[in-house]
């Protein structure tokens, strides 16, 4: 197990807040909340050791199509692939729409 | 009936496939969910990360209050999904404060009724003796409750409910069971792993559900129900068992018969489902 921790330019900070996922076999758990604005903190708990550059590309990739709004998201993985993990965040981002 | 049945699947609303917070939310009344000590009060458990396993912001248990069928209640929901369902000390503890709270508020006049959603292998090991005391807790405060209002467990599946939770179970004034269910103090694996791989295969599954499963559970008459996967059929027992009110004498008041039925067994036998429901039918006090 490892925390990581990642930091990111954002706007001004979300509105409301989401859960989605379970910390169950190949999913995660991500929580959402607004932040302190221009920053994305995002913190992950992961199962997987030595996945670093793995998560440090997957929100790069993330954030190079959108700007996201000022968020601390808190991750509780227990060894989702990158492409689950993509559509959690998505998936939690839309929630916030909704919130 | 090609169509009917299409119809019928279409309409059909899985309740098993839901997590524990969907099954809450889905059991109550539109817009009455409510929920204590939600994920976002990150009461997680102290003990899994430091023995490396991840843990969940809510522990794995979901307390949801607000009405059902316009009655207070409060649902308790087990994540199967996250570490079995195990159950270790803020788990435990929010399940047993959610009922000693739904005991206080009947002494002051509110008929809180709970449901408990058992998805659960029982005790978290990385958690065993905070975890049984939690189940201890929860099993006294059934027991409480229970005087005041129906409790009624739901087993839906697919983890079943097992260990000290099916104890917890057994106190319920009603227990519900979908065929996917399971319901036993030990689970297949234990088994085979104390009797031998010749009297219980855990891989077996048709066997393992023949004894455990839910439809057996019913005809042997320790289950009050025996429901479909469908969350509208699943609320409409859960509301017809609290329309009975509470039962004569609970299930776990009957232990003298249920214990002279087990001494008749011949267990140098192999049982199988037949003989298990004939052991328990007869007519019960």
């Amino acid at each position: 197990m490892q925390t990581l921790s990642f930091e990111f330019p954002a706007g001004q900070p979300a509105r409301g807040r989401a859960l989605v996922g379970c910390v169950g076999s190949g999913d995660l758990e991500v929580l959402l909340e607004p932040g302190t604005a221009g920053t994305l903190a995002i913190q992950v708990v992961t199962s997987v050791n030595g996945s670093a550059a793995r998560w440090q590309q997957l929100f790069e990739r993330l954030l190079r199509a959108q700007q996201l709004p000022a968020l601390n998201i808190a991750i509780h993985d227990f060894g989702a692939t990158p492409g689950v993990v993509r559509l959690r965040l998505e998936q939690g981002l839309e929630e916030l729409n909704h919130a | 009936m090609h169509d009917a049945n299409i119809q019928r699947l279409l309409q059909q609303r899985s309740f098993t496939e839901l997590g524990a917070r969907q099954r809450a939310r889905a059991l109550l009344d539109a817009g009455s969910f409510r929920e204590l000590l939600d994920p976002f009060a990150r009461l997680e458990s102290p003990w899994l990360a430091r023995q490396g396993i991840v843990p969940q912001a809510d522990d794995g248990v979901v307390v949801a209050k607000g009405l059902l069928d316009g009655q207070p209640a409060v649902i308790i929901a087990i994540e199967g999904a996250f570490q079995g369902g195990s159950l270790g000390e803020v788990g435990g503890a929010k399940i047993a404060g959610a009922l000693e709270l739904a005991a206080a508020d009947n002494r002051h006049g509110i008929p809180t009724r709970a449901v408990l959603l058992l998805e659960t292998g029982g005790v978290r090991l990385q958690e065993a003796n905070l975890g049984l005391a939690a189940i201890a807790e929860i099993q006294a405060a059934i027991v409480e409750l229970r005087q005041y209002q129906p409790v009624i467990g739901l087993v839906a599946g697919p983890v079943g409910c097992f260990g000290g939770m099916s104890i917890a179970a057994g106190l319920c004034s009603y227990l519900l069971v979908t065929r996917e269910a399971r319901l036993g103090l030990n689970g297949p694996q234990v088994i085979e792993q104390e009797a031998g791989i010749d009297e219980y295969d855990s891989r077996d599954r048709p066997f393992i559900w023949s004894l455990t499963g839910g439809e057996q559970r019913h005809a042997s008459g320790l289950v009050d129900g025996y429901v479909a996967d469908d969350v509208e059929q699943i609320r409409g027992q859960l509301l017809a068992l609290f329309a009975k009110g509470k039962p004569a004498l609970e299930r776990s008041r009957r232990h003298a018969w249920f214990l002279e039925r087990l001494q008749g067994v011949d267990t140098s036998v192999q049982a199988d489902a037949a003989a298990v429901r004939s052991t328990y039918q007869g007519e019960q006090p």
